[in-house]
Parts: C-alpha cells; structure tokens; sequence
C-alpha cells in the first residue's frame, strides 16, 4: 500500500512535484507516466527515502518515508532510473552481496540466489561477471536484487526504457510474475502502451502533478469516461478552440495538424450536448469522432506530447 | 566480521580481485627498493667498504620519508574515490536503500582501503629489515616508524574518504585530499616557521620560548614526527614534549581528527539529513 499525499518537491525555482496525491492499494501495478521531466523519478526516489520532500508526505505500508526510512527499506525494493552494477563480481556474488546487505543469513544466500536467477531467467549467467551482462540481462538482474528481502512493494523507475523490443517483454513478464506474487508494484515509463497492459491503474504526471489517474479502462478512450475526441472543422479552428476549452466535460484541448483533439470526460448525453453546441455556434463541423486509439493516444493528448518514439 | 559486513568482503574481493591492486603493489615496491638499493649502490661505489651506522642511519631516513611521501599519494588515492566513485558509476543510490547504514559502508570503505595499504606497507618491511642489519637504527625505532605509518595512513585515508562524500567528483574529490594532505606534509611546517620568524620579530634580544602555535605545528607535521622518531631534535626551537610526548600528540590529534571527519561523512551520506550543497 502506497499512499501519497500533497507531496511537493522543489529544486531550485523547478517545481519537480507539485502536491501530487495517490494511493495505490496492496497488491495493484500501479504505472506513472509521464514525459521526460515530469517527476517520476522525483517521486519514486521519495519514496525509495534517498529524497527529503518539501511538503506532503509519503507512506509505505502506513510508515512515513521520511520519519522512518529504515522501516521503509525493509518493505520496499527499488530500481532506479539510471544504475551501475559493481565491475569485478559475478551475478551470484552481486545478489549475494545484496542479500548480505539485507541481513540475510549466509546459509540462505545459496538457494535464495538461484531461486530468483530463475525468476529472472538468468540461471546460465550464475558466475558470468555482471559487468559483462547485456543491458536487458543487467535490468533483469537489477529485478531480481530488489527482491532479495522479498519485499511487499516495489518501486521500479522506467525498468524498460532503453531496451529492445524482446528485453521489454521479458521485462514486463517478470512484472506480471510480481503481480502474480501479490505484490504493490508502482512502475514508471515516458511511453504508455508497455505498461497499459500490465498495469491495474495509471496515473498521468505532467510538470509535477497527477492530470489523469484511474483504472486503465477509464484513462483509454474505450472506458466511460474519459476518452479522446478529435474534431475537424473547415474553418474557425482556433476560435472553435477557445469556446470549446472549459466546456462541462472538457479536460484539455491541443491542437493539432487538422484539428482539435480533446480529452472528454462525461456521459454520452454531454458529448452529444458539445456536439449540438459546436453546431448550433455556426462552426462547421467536419468530423467529430471517439477515437478508438490506444491509451497513448490519450497520454498524449493529455500531456501534449508530439509522438514519442521512447 | 566479514560475514556482518557485506561491503567490506565486497570491496576486499573487487579490490584485490583487480589487476590494478597487483600493479600498484609492484610500482610501490619498485619506487621503494628502486630507490633504497639505488642509494646502496651509489654509496657503496663511492666507499667501497661496508656501511657504517650513520650512513645506514641516513638511508633509513631517506626510506621511512620515502614511504610516507608514497603514502600520502597512495592512501588519499584510494579513499578519494570510494564514496564519489559509486556516485559516478550509479551505484550509490541502490546501495543506500538497502539495511546498511551510512556508518556501515563509510567504515567498510575504510577498512578495505587501508587493509590495502597496510599490505603495501607491510610488503617493504623486508627492505627496512634490510636497513636495519646494518646499524644505526634500534628495532624500537622501526615500530615507532610503523605505527606512526598506521596513524599518518588512518588520517590520509579518512582525509580522502571525507572528500569523497563531500565531492560529486572522484576528480575533484581526488585533488582536493592531495591539496589536504600536502598541507598537513608541508603547509604545516612552512606555516610554523613562517609564525616563528614573524613572532621573532627584529627587537634584540630576540624573546624566549615560540608561540604555542608553532609548537603545535610541528608536534603534527608529520616529517617532522616522522624525523624525530628517527633521533633528530625538534625545528625551531620548541620543546621536545609539550603537554604529551610529541609522538603522542600526533597520534591522539590524527586519531581524533580522522574519526570526526569519518563520523561527519557517515552524517553527510544518509540521504534524508544532507545540507543541501
Ligand atoms: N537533483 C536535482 N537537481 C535539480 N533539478 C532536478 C533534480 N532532480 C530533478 N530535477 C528536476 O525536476 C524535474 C523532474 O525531474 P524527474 O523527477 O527526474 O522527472 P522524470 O523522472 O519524470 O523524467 C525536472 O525538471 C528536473 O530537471
Ligand atoms: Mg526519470
């Protein structure tokens, strides 16, 4: 259980987080998105207690980060954004190493280091040194050295981020695995759809604060509520733009190379009210459809990204 | 102990594991004896005839001053980086999420790098010994020499460590301990006599005793020290022992010293109390 409440952060004049609020309940994947720079790394590392914050305050498992930061550690693994792995150690004596951290007795290590080089899928790699793993087995590895206290949450930074394509399947594999084990999984990416299959809720972090948080079905257009909408009008676009920002239902609009693309929230009833609305104002309306796009189309709208390519 | 202290058998295994280990323990000694057997062969090209105490005496000297000079390159060196370097290689953040405390890794970083230097330390005992069969020096000396070898290295080390908390940069980090360390070699005893000749003055007759400062700069130079365990007198005049016998002085200032700069980089590590800087 990870509970979050008006967390701030500031580094200098940049508000990295800005009285973000989110509870993830036991044993749900939670996923941050966000682009570069919105404040998940702040965030996590907040919670992983290497960051004081500067208002709010954080819990893990009902402990506050700050006040009880060794409690804290024992419940959570942690995977940062960026790591290095130690040169000279083979991947048993790298988990081992860790285990020993974790005050785990050295007669468990031997089973303990195999069970999660399973886990993982790296049982060949035993006695390679990690220096010489490929990035994905490195990940993986650094997968497995969060669990080795066998911790009730973990806090996974963008675990996928810089790998190919099959490195992040199997990632995401072993995540599905870690749900499966009823862990609390928050998990981070700048890109959507890797983790809209994994995850039971995401929430969307733009300049520090949460714009978007819910059930996977919610945030993508297929869900009830929210959903993209993108209209075409043959003239008048930005003034269409204007009268249709603060619209009951209305989230965010962005324009685009044809026309608008807005975030709608409401019933079905409302969206046909803002469609009789835009023509009953005289703009002539093209098209105004639901989009049937993925999730990071939604993210994307909402964030007003361009198209990412990670 | 080694199994209550993951980072320390980490460490030893990485460091002694490492290629580099092996060759700075070879270039140490070659400097060393290089430069022991060098001096030997020029002075026994010039005399012909075996050593006599005095010149046995002067070598002995030269070596131990040597060593210390190799020390204050070595030690700081390898502390330097200790904190610093896992920044840098992004491994820092991990390793304090773990159970370990700040304290923890702090002294296990410690032990390993002067359990290294202790090593190479060790390893150019056989050419003092060699020093030593000629006369000149009593093996009273040679422990004096020796311990205060672990005293200088705990400083120097603990020197480097606290650079190496402070400083995002290994680099940075790596030169500001040598800066450190050159002034506790040098800075000291220039400052000392630079007070010495000021206080002095030009009246006539020139004032008994020196200020107490001098005194204390030289009780902790640690050429000077290091000069006197080997018989010389003390510079400028001060008293032999002041308070404490001079060796003394050194040893509870350097000891006390190098725990405070060790207990406020373990301060400065945990992550939630860092002054922002
Ligand atoms: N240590 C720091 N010093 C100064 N600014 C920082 C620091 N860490 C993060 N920031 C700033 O805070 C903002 C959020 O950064 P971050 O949490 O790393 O975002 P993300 O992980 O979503 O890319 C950025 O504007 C970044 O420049
Ligand atoms: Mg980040």
């Amino acid at each position: 259980m990870i509970e979050i409440n008006g967390l701030s952060k500031s580094f200098g004049k940049v508000e990295a987080l800005k009285d973000l609020t989110l509870t993830i309940p036991s044993g749900q994947v939670y996923g941050l998105i966000g682009p570069n720079g919105a404040g998940k790394t702040t965030a996590m590392s907040i919670l992983a207690t290497l960051q004081t914050a500067g208002g709010g305050s954080a819990m893990v498992n009902g402990l506050n980060v700050i006040t009880e930061p060794a409690k804290v550690r024992r419940m959570i693994g942690y995977m940062p954004d960026f790591f290095g792995v130690y040169d000279g150690l083979t991947a048993q004596e790298y988990l081992s190493f860790f285990a020993s951290a974790y005050h785990i007795p050295e007669n468990k290590h031997h089973q303990l280091v195999n069970d999660l080089l399973e886990l993982v899928n790296l049982q060949e790699k035993h006695d390679s040194y990690v220096d010489n793993l490929s990035r994905g087995m490195k990940q993986r590895l650094a997968l497995a050295r969060c669990l080795v206290h066998d911790p009730q949450v973990l806090i996974l930074d963008e675990p996928a981020s810089g790998l190919d394509p099959r490195a992040r399947a199997e990632v995401k594999e072993i995540v599905r695995q870690l749900k499966n084990m009823g862990k609390t999984v928050l998990i981070s990416s700048h890109i959507l759809p890797e983790l809209s299959e994994i995850c039971d809720q995401v929430g969307i972090l733009k300049n520090g604060s949460l714009v978007a948080s819910g059930p996977v079905s919610e945030i993508t257009n297929g869900g009830q509520n929210a959903r993209v909408i993108s209209i075409e009008v043959e003239n008048g676009l930005p003034e269409m733009i204007e009268h249709i920002n603060g619209y009951p239902g209305v989230i965010k609009v962005n324009q685009t190379n044809t026309g608008a693309r807005l975030i709608f929230k409401g019933e079905q009833k409302a969206q046909g009210a803002l469609l009789k609305e835009l023509v009953q104002e005289g703009y002539p309306v093209l098209q105004f459809a639901v989009q049937s796009g993925s999730l990071e189309d939604a993210f994307m709208a909402v964030t007003g990204e361009g198209k990412s390519n990670d | 102990m080694i199994n209550t202290n993951p980072v320390l058998l980490k460490e030893l295994r990485q460091r002694f594991r490492s290629f580099k280990a092996s060759l700075i323990l070879f270039i140490y000694l070659l400097v060393i004896g290089g430069f022991v057997l060098g001096f030997m062969y020029l002075n026994w090209r010039q005399e012909a005839v075996v050593f006599n105490p005095s010149q046995s005496r002067e070598i002995f000297a030269m070596l131990s001053v040597a060593q210390l000079i190799l020390l204050g390159f070595v030690t700081p060196g390898l502390t330097a980086g200790s904190i610093s370097g896992e920044r840098e290689r992004q491994t820092l953040n991990v390793l304090l999420t773990t159970e370990l405390r700040p304290a923890g890794i702090i002294f296990s970083k410690m032990i390993s790098s002067c359990a290294f230097t202790i090593l190479l330390i060790t390893a150019t005992l056989p050419l003092f010994s060699i020093v030593l069969m000629y006369g000149g020096v009593s093996p009273s000396q040679l422990w004096g020499v020796f311990g205060f070898y672990l005293v200088s290295m705990y400083l120097f080390a603990a020197v480097g460590m606290a650079c190496s908390t402070f400083f995002r940069r290994t680099g940075i980090s790596t030169v500001t301990s040598y800066g450190i360390t050159a002034f506790i070699g040098a800075g000291t005893v220039f400052l000392a006599a630079f007070i010495y000749e000021v206080s002095r003055g030009n009246v006539y007759p020139r004032p008994e005793g020196v200020p107490l400062s001098v005194q204390f700069l030289v009780d902790i130079n640690p050429v000077v020290v290091l000069m006197r365990i080997l018989g010389e007198g003390p510079p400028f005049g001060v008293s032999e022992n002041w308070l404490l016998p001079y060796w003394l002085v050194y040893t509870v200032f350097y000891l006390v010293v190098g725990t405070l700069l060790l207990i406020w980089s373990s301060k400065r590590l945990n992550p939630l109390r860092r002054s922002k800087l």
